[in-house]
């Protein structure tokens, strides 16, 4: 896997099969600053149509800003931002999501009182076209907008086996299956890049190592790009043909994950730290 | 296990319209027959206009998760504007008159909505409450200084008294009708993702300020339609009728009920608005009662009488046909929720 990988100077990694084409993501000297604190700087990334990306780093590093910077929950203070070579300035993030970037969160926000089903037709929103009157008055085209979305939203959950628990309320599912709905609600949107933030959180090895094998199943599905921020080590060496390794709002090293195991700053930035725990 | 039937949706439309018509019909019977005098008539229509407002406030409240407190004051744009359109058509044929003067009065409440929504509700935090106040005590003042169109303090007399039984139950059930149609469409899960969480909202795509005003502005709607139908009950307005304690009578009625429950409000409406009128001894005490259910409610349900649950007649008989009607009932309310 990682022979594919085609370092393109300092900017990162593209693979070599998507390099007629514009990067789906790419960052210039993104940053952004909470007052005094500068806490991303001169954040490059490019990431290629179907490549899965890990963004990598101690706690506080600012990985979860990097997320909030490319959806524009946070506005940048430098830099800027394309989307399919698309300049991402000035855009709400509901635009954002329309024009092909949806993510998770860190810390799980699902619609809690909304079953299972309806969380991820909020993500289908846009799929369906008819209009207020045609819902009120219950025409033609609100039934068959409804069909088509629920069917869609049953096969979504059928990435995870999730069907059953299609009309419970999401907020009573396990930890686990909250944060995979959280990825198929994200799915729903029909993405080009998805950011995850730490999947993997909270499960244990056998679920990690599941997940694992279904993200990697969803790029090659729906081929898209994939985001990952990540403290399993094992998951992020496993599935992201290129990695950034972020301490204290800089880019500290990027490249494959061989590269990046044999990094002295990375051993002694984050996986050191972590052996000596 | 024996099979489920399944209600076809048809089917279930037409058990509702059914159920509308006999309640409709035998009301107005009931209504005319004399079997009831002048003052239960009286607390009758006005359950029906208070249901409407807190079917129409737990738009806001429940399903958006917003607190406006400023209800009254889009009850009193309906309300005036309603009775000013009804005076000026005296001459157009009635149902003409009737129908276009809810229309207007709810259109009016509406734009008053979106004037009010856009700044309000595009701020971050709590300023909808104090906007909402605000706005609730400028349309009252504003009623009674422009006393050479809205008769000022002295009230606005003479407004044709169109609201009958049928006219005020109609549009109760048509209020119930709409609210649940855009609720259960994708315009009204994305009012309900606002609730749970607007960043995640925001991420799949859902434009805040859009739906928070348009959820807002429908909310406005229906409480001027709500203002139309008790101006032409009263057939005199005063602007202390729709002072601050208006708002919270409706708010009350909404939080006890259940916020998200339309079948909550509906009960909770009812109930305020019959129990006082009809203990008259202990209308002084009205304050006293909504606070001591206020607290007794909040400390026993937290969530309001119904929570989120609503009932549904089609659903009912859908359980009587299978035979399971008390069986399995929590695991069904579960999922229909
Ligand atoms: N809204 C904010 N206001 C002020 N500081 C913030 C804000 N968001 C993040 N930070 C700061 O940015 C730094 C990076 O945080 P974060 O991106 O959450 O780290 P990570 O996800 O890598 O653990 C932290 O020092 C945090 O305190
Ligand atoms: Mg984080």
């Amino acid at each position: 896997m990682s022979e594919q990988l085609h370092a393109l100077g300092p900017k990162g990694f593209v693979p070599e099969r998507d390099l007629d084409k514009t990067p789906v993501l790419e960052t210039h000297h993104l940053g952004i600053d909470f007052g005094g604190l500068t806490a991303v700087n001169e954040f490059e990334i490019t990431i290629g149509r179907t490549e899965i990306t890990g963004l990598i780093g101690p706690n506080g590093a600012g990985k979860t800003t990097v997320f909030n910077l490319l959806t524009n929950v946070y506005k940048p203070t430098r830099g800027n931002i394309l989307l399919d070579g698309v300049s991402t300035a000035g855009k709400s993030t509901a635009q954002l999501c329309r024009m092909g970037i949806a993510r998770t969160f860190q810390n799980i926000r699902l619609f809690k009182d909304m079953s299972v089903i309806d969380n991820i037709l909020v993500g289908l929103h846009h799929e369906m076209d008819y209009t207020l009157p045609e819902a009120i008055l219950r025409l033609p085209r609100f039934w068959r907008g409804e069909q088509i979305a629920r069917k869609r939203a049953m096969e979504l959950l059928g990435i995870f086996h999730m069907e059953d628990t299609a009309d419970t309320p999401a907020g009573s599912l396990p930890y686990g299956a909250q944060r995979r709905l959280e990825i198929l609600r994200a799915l729903a949107t029909n993405p080009s890049i998805l950011l995850l933030d730490e999947p993997a959180a909270g499960m244990n090895p056998s679920e990690t190592a599941e997940l694992m094998e279904n993200i990697r199943r969803i790029r090659d599905t729906f081929q898209i790009a994939v985001l990952l921020i990540e403290h399993d080590m094992s998951l992020v060496m496993g599935i992201c043909e290129g990695i950034a390794v972020l301490n204290f709002g800089q880019i500290i090293a990027k490249g494959t994950p061989e590269q990046i195991r044999n990094d002295p700053a990375v051993i002694e930035a984050y996986l050191g730290k972590q052996q000596e725990v | 296990m024996k099979k489920r039937i399944q209600l076809s949706t048809p089917s279930k439309y037409l058990i509702n319209a059914i159920l509308v018509a006999v309640l409709l019909v035998g009301g107005t019977m009931l209504y005319n027959s004399g079997l009831l005098n002048r003052a239960s008539k009286a607390v009758l229509i006005q359950c029906g206009i208070y249901s409407i407002l807190a079917v129409s406030l737990n738009i806001c409240t429940g399903y958006l998760g917003q607190l406006p407190l400023g209800h009254a004051g889009f009850m009193a744009v309906g309300a005036y504007v309603g009775a000013l359109f009804w005076k000026a058509t005296v001459s157009w044929p009635a149902g003409l008159t009737i129908v276009f003067g809810l229309i207007v009065a709810g259109l009016a409440a509406a734009v008053f909505g979106i004037i009010i929504g856009i700044p309000a509700l595009r701020l971050k935090g709590d300023y909808l409450a104090i906007i909402t106040l605000g706005f609730g005590e400028i349309i009252r003042i504003a009623i009674i200084n422009l006393d050479g169109i809205t008769g000022g303090t002295p009230g606005l007399l003479n407004v044709p008294k169109h609201s009958s039984f049928l006219l005020t139950f109609a549009c109760l059930a048509a209020a119930i009708f709409i609210t649940h149609n855009v609720i259960h469409s994708r315009h009204g899960r994305a009012i309900l993702s606002i609730r749970g969480n607007e960043i995640a909202a925001e991420s799949c795509g859902i434009n805040l300020t859009y739906y928070k005003v348009f959820a807002f502005a429908l909310s406005a709607f229906l409480a001027g339609v709500a203002g139309a139908v008790y101006a032409g009950f009263q057939g005199s307005l005063f602007p202390k009728s729709f002072d601050f304690m208006a708002s919270i009578n409706i708010l009350v009625m909404v939080v006890l009920g259940g916020m998200g429950s339309m079948t909550g409000s509906v009960i909770a409406a009812t109930v305020l608005t019959a129990l006082p009128s009809l203990m008259q001894a202990l209308s002084s005490y009205r304050m006293v009662i909504y606070s001591l259910l206020l607290i007794v409610v909040m400390i026993f349900k937290p969530s309001g009488l119904m929570g989120t649950k609503d009932i549904s007649v089609s659903r009912f008989i859908q359980r009587l046909l299978c035979g399971e009607l008390f069986k399995s009932r929590k695991k069904e309310d579960k999922a229909h929720e």
